[in-house]
Order: structure tokens, then C-alpha cells, then sequence
């Protein structure tokens, strides 16, 4: 029992961290039809802008954050739409998604030239060891990333649902041209998305490099398992990136540990492919139609 | 007319020799009187960008004291350095290219999957290859052009088997251990010794190259109940287990081999290193003068501290020295065979730092030692001696 309470918290918040970025994927598709395959390297980023500010500034992990926080915002949320994203998007998806990739890949050599391709150590944000809970032993800092997560989840929520502009932005994402006609300033909106797709970036990139370490090619594996938890879950739904991202963390640990640590990988692909196969939206999507 | 004749005959000579110096060129190595060429192919980016890092610099700093020194027999060293990417695919396309340039030695890489690509393509050439692979098998091909610098796993684990039982107390153990050639060859390797000695295989736990959560394994090596947690992995993902390890309160005994000791693990997994325990072939902490100095002045020259690959790639270069001045010419199939069943002592060639024998087969022979981490930092608690069990010599 012990076990299982310890995997399923290790793999809830695991799962956690794909979910802040698989909703970066969904955000971005919503709003502007972009898949952004330079997600993963959108989380890898900000980790190493939090250590060239911890080591050139000599500040603390918290101001190194809110730095990497700002400059990630304005590099990977504004110059990103305006520079690539908005001369692309009228040439479809498919070069979008090109122009994506590229992206990563100059991102990744980028960090690999000018910092390093070894791995960095990086500061925990939480305490390390392990807290007992009666019989069960249960990680502090998986804990302190679960609830970070769940914290960040639950604001962009209220946010969306709860304010004019977060209700603007589901107007965006649901109808732009009645959005426009109605006079909501889609624009705006569309720059506020990719803030908060690098904010979230940001953040996943604070819970999760103190266990992967800072490395330049982190966002390779992470972007995948982010993308394949985007569309398990429901490409267009927030909440379907939010299960199909703990469904995968939960799916990953279980499998390595009652199935076999070889095919640990396999299994989340395999799932995928059922999803496709029987519902093609993901498991809280939404079915779309379009007309030719 | 007889002149005539004789500026043939002249013109003639002139003709093959140039022909025959032609020749000449295209099978000895591209080199001219005062240099010597050795090609270095290792990994510099992707997994194992750590080890070739420290391998790099090492030898960089070698063939500057060498070159400093007056060079091989007055030849200066011209190394270059090719980047395998850590994978075996790109190994055997840069070692391909590298021997057009026609080296006297290849050294690197340190991955055993590359190794074990890149080694037929030097023997096909005829070239001496100095590796920095662990993995057993390497040596086990009857290839004369291989050799080691460190420890084989044949070599190791019976000192590491012989360390848990005598020392630890071991009664099982949960084996960690990453599904390559290197993991493999270790994980088999250990197994055995591990069963020869009487000691339960609690858990037996693969892991990927380059895996990143940890966090199912630690639990797995929980479940087992293991007295003591093996490792055998590489020195990021050696760190990102122990962070885990950690994470989960994890408090049996963590042993390893080299690797999981090795400063660059140190520098990634800080307090979550603290007492562990393990078997190096090579530790810039021994209490060794010669090691020390060189460790003094690597991290001098590039600002951090040597792991057990720096001293290898340190090593390397000076064993090419040392054998090719015994020989007293520049001579590739003359160096396999001088280095096979031969030892080189510090007092013949300080730069080797440690006396060290080579067996038939290219395996090394030397002391090694007994460590734990204590407050972040690699603590030698004993030394080995050499084995002494040369095999075939």
C-alpha cells in the first residue's frame, strides 16, 4: 500500500509538470491553430536563464524565477509570436509547425554553444527527503511540485473563467471573427496566450530541472510527453491536457514498476494510439468538424 | 647521345621516386618529420559530453606538456578532437572520416557502445586505439590494436563483489544499471561475482541511457528490501538517481563503481552523494603525489576538478610517449605489440601518474581504491593492489 501511495503521489506530480506544458500546447492551438513543437525547449530555456541569473547575479533561486519569468515572457511569449508566429500563420499549420521545429533546434544548439552540453545541477525549490504519513514515506519536494502545480492550474483557471480578459481570450479561442465583431481586442488577447504559455513554460521549468538537472537537450523527451499528453487528453480542451498529463506521469511510474522499466516508454505511445483510433478528439476533447 | 641516356636514366629514377615517395605518403601516417598526428574522437555533446569533456581537456593538457617538453622523439603532438555525439552511429562516421587523415593512434571514446563500432574500423586500419570503456567484451575479440586505460569490468567487479562482502557485509542487493554495452557488461559482470560470493540479486533494475525520473526504479529497489543499492549507471543519470534516492528517503547503502563516485556526479547530485560508498579504478582524491599535482593543475587550467576520465585521457597520451620512445621510432604495428604484456612504471614515464600493466589482450592492470562521500567530497578509505593475474603474459 505503501508503494502505491508513493507512486501514485511521485507519478501525480510528475504528471503535473507534463500538464503545465501540455497546456501550453492546447493554449497556443486554441487561440492561433499553432503547434508549438518548441515546447519541450520552451521549458529547457528558462531553467538555464534561472542559473546564468543565479551565478552572473549572485540572486536566489526565488529572483532568478521572477527573472527568468519576465525574460521568458517577453522572449518566448511576445518576440515569439511576432517574430515567427505571426509571419507564419498565414501559411498554414504545417510550415508553422516547421518554423517550430527549427526553433527548437536553435534553441538547444544555442544553449549547448553558449552555456554548455553538460549537465547543470539546479537548486531544489522545496525541501529534499521524505515526510512519513502514518506507514507511508512520501517525497517532500514531490509533494511541494504537486501542489505548485495544482496552485498555478487552479489560478489560470479562475483566471480564464473568472475575469473580462480570461473570458475574452475563450471567446478568441472559440469563434475569432465573433470575437472581433463583438469587440473583443483579439490581438491582445491572442499576445496575453503566449504570455501565459511561457509563464506556465516557466514554471514547469522550476519543478522539474532540479530532478532532470539543466541540460540543453531536457526538452526533447519533455515536449514529447507533453505533446502526447495534449492529445490523449483533448487537444482543444485545457482540462483534457490537464488529465492527459496525469494520466501519463501515473501511466509512466505504474507501468516501470508492475509491467517492466524497458517498455515504460512504450505504454503512453501505445495509449495514444488507442485514443486516436477510438476517440480521436482525446478523452475530454471535443469533437470538431470542418467544412471543405 | 650518352648524355642523353643519362638524363634519362636520370628522369626515370627521379620519376619513381617521387612515385614511390607518393606512395609512401598515402600509407604512413600524415605526419611530417616534426609532428605527430593523433585523432581523438569523443563525446562532446549529448550523454556523455560530461566524460569526454574531462577526457578532452586532459589530453589537451597532456600534449601540451608533452610538446613543452621537447615532443615524441622531438616530434610535437598534433591532436584533434572529433565529437561522437555519444552515439555509436555518429562514432563510427567520425572515426571513418578521422582516419583519412592518417593518425598514429586514435584515442576515445569512452562509451562502450561507440568503442565497440569504432575499434573494428581502427584494426581494419591497423591503428592503435587507447579507449576509456569499461565495457568487458571490448577486449575480448582478439583485437591486438585495443587497449584500455582503465579497469575492464572482468577486472572490477570481482573487486567490488569482494568489497560488499568483506566490507559491507552485503547479504542482497538491488542492482541499478543502464541497458547499453556498458551497463550490460557491468550488470553481468557483477551479477556473477555478486552469486559467487553468496549475495541475493534482491532487484534486478534496467534503466535507460539518458533517463531522466528516476522515481518508479527508487521504488522498486525500495520493494525488494535490498541491504544494499548498486548502481552501474552513467554520471548524469548516476546524479539524477541519487537526487531521487534522496527525495524518497531512500536509506540503505548506495554503492557504486568509478562512475557513481566520480566528481562530475559529486558536482550534480551534492548532498544527495553523501555516503555513498564505492570501488574506483582512478579518483583525483587518492593520496598519490603525481595524481594530485595533475589534478592541481587541471583545475587550475580549466577551472574545475579532474574525474577518473581526465585521468585517463592524461594517461593516454603519455602511454603513446612512453612506448613509442621504448621503440625509438613511430611504428603502429610496433606499438601493439610493445604494449601488450608490458608494464610502465611512474619512474620510467611520470606521466602515467600510476604504474600500470597491460595485459595480452589490452586490459589494464594497476591499484585502486576504496572511497566514500563525505560532505560533498570523494574520501579514499583504502587502497587495492594490482591483481597481478596478467592474462596471457
Amino acid at each position: 500500500m505503501s508503494d502505491i501511495v508513493q507512486l501514485f503521489v511521485s507519478g501525480i506530480s510528475t504528471g503535473a509538470i507534463y500538464a503545465l506544458a501540455a497546456m501550453g500546447f492546447t493554449l497556443l492551438w486554441q487561440t492561433t491553430g499553432t503547434i508549438n513543437f518548441a515546447q519541450g525547449e520552451f521549458v529547457m530555456l528558462p531553467a538555464f536563464i534561472m542559473l546564468a541569473a543565479m551565478n552572473l547575479l549572485d540572486v536566489g533561486l526565488l529572483s532568478a524565477f521572477v527573472i527568468s519569468l519576465v525574460v521568458s515572457m517577453v522572449l518566448l511569449g511576445a518576440a515569439f509570436k511576432r517574430a515567427l508566429v505571426d509571419p507564419m500563420a498565414h501559411h498554414g499549420v504545417l510550415p508553422l509547425i516547421i518554423a517550430t521545429i527549427a526553433l527548437g533546434i536553435f534553441m538547444k544548439e544555442a544553449v549547448k554553444t553558449f552555456y554548455s552540453a553538460e549537465a547543470q545541477p539546479f537548486a531544489a525549490f522545496a525541501p529534499e527527503g521524505a515526510m512519513r504519513i502514518g506507514p507511508v514515506s512520501v517525497s517532500i519536494e514531490n509533494i511541494a511540485v504537486l501542489a505548485v502545480a495544482v496552485v498555478a492550474i487552479l489560478a489560470l483557471q479562475l483566471f480564464l473563467q473568472r475575469t473580462f480578459a480570461g473570458r475574452c481570450m475563450q471567446a478568441v479561442a472559440q469563434n475569432r471573427e465573433s470575437a472581433r465583431i463583438l469587440g473583443v481586442p483579439v490581438e491582445r488577447m491572442v499576445l496575453y496566450t503566449f504570455l501565459i504559455n511561457a509563464a506556465l513554460a516557466t514554471l514547469a521549468a522550476l519543478l522539474v530541472t532540479p530532478t532532470y538537472l539543466a541540460k540543453f537537450d531536457n526538452g526533447e523527451s519533455l515536449g514529447l510527453i507533453a505533446f502526447i499528453a495534449a492529445i490523449v487528453g483533448g487537444f482543444n480542451q485545457m482540462r483534457g491536457a490537464l488529465a492527459g498529463g496525469l494520466l501519463i506521469g501515473l501511466i509512466d511510474n505504474f507501468t516501470a514498476v508492475y509491467i517492466s522499466t524497458q517498455y515504460r516508454h512504450a505504454i503512453p505511445l501505445i495509449l495514444l494510439i488507442v485514443v486516436i483510433l477510438f476517440r480521436p478528439q482525446g478523452l475530454f476533447g471535443r469533437a470538431e468538424e470542418r467544412r471543405l | 647521345m650518352q648524355v642523353s641516356h643519362s638524363l634519362k636514366v636520370w628522369a626515370l629514377s627521379a620519376g619513381a621516386g617521387a612515385l614511390g615517395l607518393m606512395a609512401a605518403s598515402a600509407v604512413v601516417p600524415a605526419q611530417n618529420a616534426k609532428t605527430v598526428l593523433m585523432i581523438n574522437a569523443i563525446e562532446l555533446s549529448g550523454g556523455g559530453a560530461t566524460v569526454g569533456t574531462n577526457w578532452r581537456d586532459a589530453v589537451d593538457m597532456a600534449v601540451k606538456d608533452i610538446n613543452g617538453a621537447g615532443g615524441i622523439l622531438g616530434r610535437k603532438i598534433i591532436v584533434k578532437h572529433f565529437d561522437t555525439q555519444s552515439k555509436p552511429g555518429i562514432s563510427k562516421a567520425v572515426i571513418t572520416k578521422a582516419l583519412d587523415e592518417k593518425p598514429y593512434v586514435v584515442l576515445g571514446p569512452i562509451y562502450s557502445s561507440s568503442t565497440k563500432v569504432n575499434m573494428v574500423v581502427t584494426r581494419r586500419a591497423g591503428v592503435p586505439h587507447i579507449v576509456g570503456s569499461e565495457a568487458a567484451s571490448i577486449t575480448q575479440t582478439g583485437n591486438p590494436f585495443i587497449f584500455r586505460t582503465s579497469f575492464g569490468q572482468s577486472a572490477s567487479m570481482p573487486k567490488l563483489a569482494n568489497y560488499l562482502k568483506d566490507e559491507v557485509k552485503a547479504k542482497s542487493v538491488a542492482v541499478v544499471w543502464v541497458n547499453n554495452a556498458f551497463g550490460k557488461g557491468g550488470r553481468d559482470n557483477a551479477v556473477k561475482e555478486l552469486k559467487a560470493r553468496g549475495i541475493a540479486i534482491a532487484a534486478d533494475i534496467s534503466t535507460e541511457v539518458q533517463q531522466a525520473d528516476f522515481s518508479a526504479e527508487v521504488v522498486k529497489a525500495k520493494q525488494s528490501g535490498a541491504d544494499v543499492l548498486f548502481a552501474y549507471l552513467h554520471e548524469e543519470e548516476s546524479a539524477r538517481l541519487l537526487i531521487e534516492l534522496k527525495k524518497q528517503g531512500y536509506d540503505k547503502q548506495i554503492v557504486g563503481e568509478t562512475t557513481l563516485t566520480s566528481q562530475k556526479v559529486l558536482d550534480l547530485a551534492k548532498d544527495a552523494a553523501n555516503g555513498v560508498k564505492g570501488h574506483v579504478g582512478l579518483t583525483a582524491d587518492a593520496n598519490i603525489p603525481a595524481i594530485r599535482e595533475f589534478a592541481r593543475r587541471f583545475e587550475a587550467a580549466y577551472g574545475r576538478k579532474p574525474d577518473h576520465n581526465g585521468i585517463k585521457g592524461y594517461v593516454a597520451v603519455h602511454v603513446v610517449k612512453e612506448i613509442t620512445e621504448r621503440m625509438g621510432k613511430f611504428d603502429q604495428k610496433g606499438f601493439a605489440d610493445a604494449l601488450h604484456c608490458t608494464t610502465i612504471t611512474t619512474e620510467q614515464e611520470p606521466g602515467v601518474l600510476m604504474d600500470i600493466s597491460y595485459d595480452k589482450n589490452g586490459d589494464v592492470d594497476r591499484a585502486s581504491f576504496l572511497v566514500e562521500v563525505r560532505d560533498g567530497k570523494q574520501v579514499v578509505t583504502g587502497v587495492l593492489p594490482k591483481l597481478g593475474n596478467a592474462v596471457g603474459c
